[in-house]
């Protein structure tokens, strides 16, 4: 079978806000809501958190026109649709003053490995806006599972160590989690090619 | 039957955009500066969101129509584009998620922070959505979006273009590109165009005007193809089945 090419990836831009979260920006009525807004219901099980956060540029500045998405496995470890409507996705623009962006959500559990290790519970983050010529995958980890972290087969390709740090959400209060991702700098977050 | 239950095939990088390309501007501050960590897809990126058409409406496939007061309809040139999804093994992409965003047919976006003096359409949103079919198949309908300057350089403008958000079955096959229009010679004039290495990764952004599914007196038709990631066969691989 001949091998076809990935077709090549362009910016998302300044209004990928019209394509991907239109009621966001005063686009109304074409779509009754914005995909990904709302993760969970009341009837979804897990540990409710709330993950803030901004992605910053290499001047220190927010990047007010982000979207971020994120894919996370239910509180059980399992990835897909359940009955109560969680299907783990999410996406959210950040602010447009600030930049912030927030997502309500549930903590996941732990994932296996192909290796047949534990992924210690992670969620993964997808990063497009204006300037960003190809989307850019990072994962969230929570600072409380640093035993997890210790034999997860992903954080232990990180050959710098200090360098994990930059997957560690913040806690600020129970279930609430800070997340701030760096494009450049001395504490550039680790991007994955995968 | 090749089973292509393995992880996904590395990204080629010299087909895909570095993430800095300095005469893109603005991409001097957002490219990371480290070496990405590579690493095998695992089950977090060999899975994703799936769609169905429940979340469809019955005019998120038409931008001539879908932001419109009842009865009238967008401004400018009436296209359909259509085309087929597919991976890199060359299979269809079913029942995936399509979004598209552009400008009306005078270059404008619908979007606060949008300054060109071109106007608004009161009847263009400049939106839309459409799942593809069991074999990968899409098209939706819409106006030829107009060219339109940028601030970069101090002339840059961009070529007439429709975004694109494609899902695939995957999180590690999420992609957003652009569609370029044939014979639009501001295509190699555009920085955003020059950050792809490749140039036959630039002409397949290129979409032909495509006359076979051209609606005569109503509306001309250009073909959109899109390739996403791809997994290996897995024969060799000692891969539990089901993780």
């Amino acid at each position: 079978m001949s091998k076809l090419f990935e077709s090549a990836s362009q910016t998302a831009g300044p209004y990928v806000h019209i394509g991907c979260v239109p009621n966001f920006c005063g686009i109304p009525d074409v779509y009754p809501n914005d995909l990904g807004e709302r993760m969970v219901t009341d009837a979804t099980p897990g540990e409710r958190i709330s993950i803030t956060g901004a992605v910053y540029d290499g001047t220190g500045a927010p990047l007010k026109d982000v979207l971020v998405e994120i894919w996370q496995a239910n509180s059980d470890g399992h990835y897909g649709s359940d009955a109560s409507g969680f299907n783990g996705w999410g996406r959210q623009a950040g602010h447009g003053e600030t930049g912030v962006w927030q997502f309500d959500t549930i903590k996941p559990g732990p994932v296996t490995h192909a290796s047949g290790h534990l992924m210690a519970p992670h969620i993964t983050f997808w990063i497009v806006a204006r300037g960003i010529n190809i989307g850019l995958h990072t994962r969230m980890y929570f600072p409380e599972d640093a035993a997890a972290h210790a034999g997860d087969p992903v954080l232990a390709r990180i050959e710098h160590k200090p360098r994990i740090a930059t997957l560690l959400a913040s806690r600020q209060a129970a279930g609430m989690y800070h997340f701030n991702i760096y494009l450049q700098g001395p504490q550039e977050t680790v991007f994955f090619d995968v | 039957m090749t089973d292509t239950k393995g992880g996904y095939m590395a990204r080629d990088w010299t087909r895909q955009p570095p993430a800095l390309t300095p005469s893109y501007k603005t991409s001097l501050t957002r490219s990371p500066q480290l070496a990405k960590i590579s690493m095998p897809s695992t089950l977090s990126e060999e899975t994703g969101p799936i769609f169905d058409h429940s979340i469809l409406g019955p005019l998120d496939d038409d931008l001539i129509l879908n932001f419109a007061t009842p009865g009238e309809m967008a401004l400018g040139p009436r296209i359909i584009v259509h085309g087929r999804l597919q991976d890199e093994n060359g299979r269809g992409v079913p029942h995936a998620l399509i979004e598209v965003w552009q400008a009306n047919a005078g270059g404008r976006y619908r979007h606060k922070k949008e300054g060109y003096l071109a106007p608004l359409d009161p009847n263009f949103g400049g939106c839309g959505r459409v799942l593809t079919d069991e074999k990968g198949f899409y098209r939706f309908r819409t106006v030829k979006p107009g060219p339109y300057p940028w601030p970069n350089g101090v002339n840059d403008w961009r070529p007439a273009h429709i975004h694109f958000s494609v899902f695939g079955q995957s999180f590690a096959q999420r992609l957003i590109t652009q569609m370029y229009f044939e014979g639009d010679p501001l295509i190699w004039r555009c920085p955003i165009v020059a950050a792809i290495p490749d140039r036959d990764a630039i002409e397949r952004l290129i979409a032909p005007l495509d006359m076979q599914h051209t609606i005569p007196m109503d509306a001309r038709a250009y073909r959109f193809d899109i390739v996403l990631r791809g997994r290996r066969a897995s024969y060799f691989e000692n891969r539990p089945e089901g993780t």
